[in-house]
């Protein structure tokens, strides 16, 4: 499935990704492949996700917005911090 | 017969002259292409805040409930004219404060009219004016140093704050937006109240949502509004360089143009005087012999 992370300065990460855990504004929650369609929003906290290659990366957001949709991800950040 | 040492010297003028504007052009074009990319940039994030915006409220019967939506008798406006820090860019700032000042007169007249002025021209010109400012300092006038989202972000609060507290019941953004390196149009655009968007085709998809709709409209209401206000001054940003790129064109143009009409004149005096010497000489010697 396929991975944006975008904030308003740029963007910031684009790809194909296994696993993707975000910190949602109730609590961090896990997608994985054939999600059903969500929209969540984002609190402060850390986003980790795990590439193709089974490459694990972190980053921390400070609030946002996901949407999932036929198995693209896009999570709109506020900042990275 | 113009002097030739005057000549001379305003062609040498007129030559530095030339050099610091086609200079200048030059500087322009570069932080253009960078304020150009800036704005490449965001459209992405922009887009997709207002597909996602426009997902959720399709689904809703109505958008009601955010306090950014709500419709009041208009009475008290506030104007936020966006113009640059710096001069030498053409009819770039007189342009927004022409539009102001037709709003102020044509459109809102008799109105309770306040001005959040952005940018050191319109900071100028709005202070002289006897209209109330929202902030008189020129806070606003440091965002052009940086423009970044996290430093414009809390003017944007500032003015949706203000809205909420029914201190203003309509909020105008006047800019000049980019739409290519020689052309700017000057555009008046409401930022508040929150205009919404017809939307016939009610999405088929149906989406979870992570806590409740309505959490995530009053979320994304207050960000998209943020990111408005953000791009009013990215596209003013890269229309301030555009403006000064083809104003410093135009000025060293010109000093080719004045340049060549000099040397013209210059040459002519230089033959004339030339002229001049050579008579004397003929005329003495014919003097000598007789």
């Amino acid at each position: 499935m396929y991975l944006e992370i975008i904030t308003p300065d740029k963007i910031v990460y684009e790809g194909e990704v296994e696993y993707v855990q975000l910190p949602g504004s109730e609590g961090s929650f896990g997608i994985l492949k054939n999600h059903a369609p969500i929209i969540a929003s984002l609190g402060k906290g850390e986003l980790n996700f795990t590439d193709i290659k089974n490459q694990k990366q972190t980053m921390n957001i400070n609030g946002g917005v996901v949407e999932v949709l036929n198995n693209k991800i896009s999570v709109l950040a506020e900042q990275i911090l | 017969m113009p002097n030739l040492k005057e000549v001379r010297n305003r062609i040498t003028s007129v030559n530095s002259t030339s050099q610091i504007t086609s200079a200048m052009k030059m500087v322009s074009a570069a932080k253009l292409r960078r304020a150009q990319d800036a704005i490449t940039q965001l459209r992405p994030y922009a887009s997709k805040l207002k597909d996602v915006l426009e997902n959720v409220t399709a689904t809703m019967e109505s958008s009601s409930g955010s306090i950014y939506a709500e419709k009041r008798a208009e009475n008290n406006i506030l104007i936020v004219p966006i113009t640059s820090n710096r001069g030498l860019c053409g009819a770039f700032n007189a342009n927004v404060i022409k539009l102001t000042n037709r709003l102020i007169r044509e459109d809102y007249s008799g109105k309770n009219i306040s001005i959040f002025p952005v940018g050191k021209k319109a900071n100028d010109f709005f202070k002289k004016s006897n209209l109330t400012l929202f902030k008189e300092n020129g806070e606003a006038n440091i965002l052009f140093d940086k423009l970044t989202f996290e430093n414009v972000a809390p003017f944007a609060e500032e003015v949706m704050a203000a809205f909420a507290n029914k201190q203003f019941d309509k909020v105008v953004l006047v800019y000049n937006r980019f739409k290519n390196a020689a052309v700017q149009l000057p555009t008046a655009e409401q930022l508040l109240p929150v205009e919404q968007a017809e939307n016939t085709d009610v999405s088929s998809t149906e989406y979870i949502y992570e806590p409740n709709k309505e959490f995530i409209v009053n979320e994304l209401i207050p960000k998209s509004l943020k990111i408005q206000f953000y791009k009013a001054l990215l596209d003013s940003h890269a229309a301030e360089h555009g403006a000064r790129m083809t104003a410093m064109h135009k000025a060293t143009d010109n000093a080719k143009e004045l340049l060549r009409t000099l040397r013209i004149s210059y040459n002519k005096a230089r033959q004339a005087a030339i002229t001049n010497e050579i008579l004397e000489i003929v005329g003495g010697a014919n003097a000598l012999k007789g």
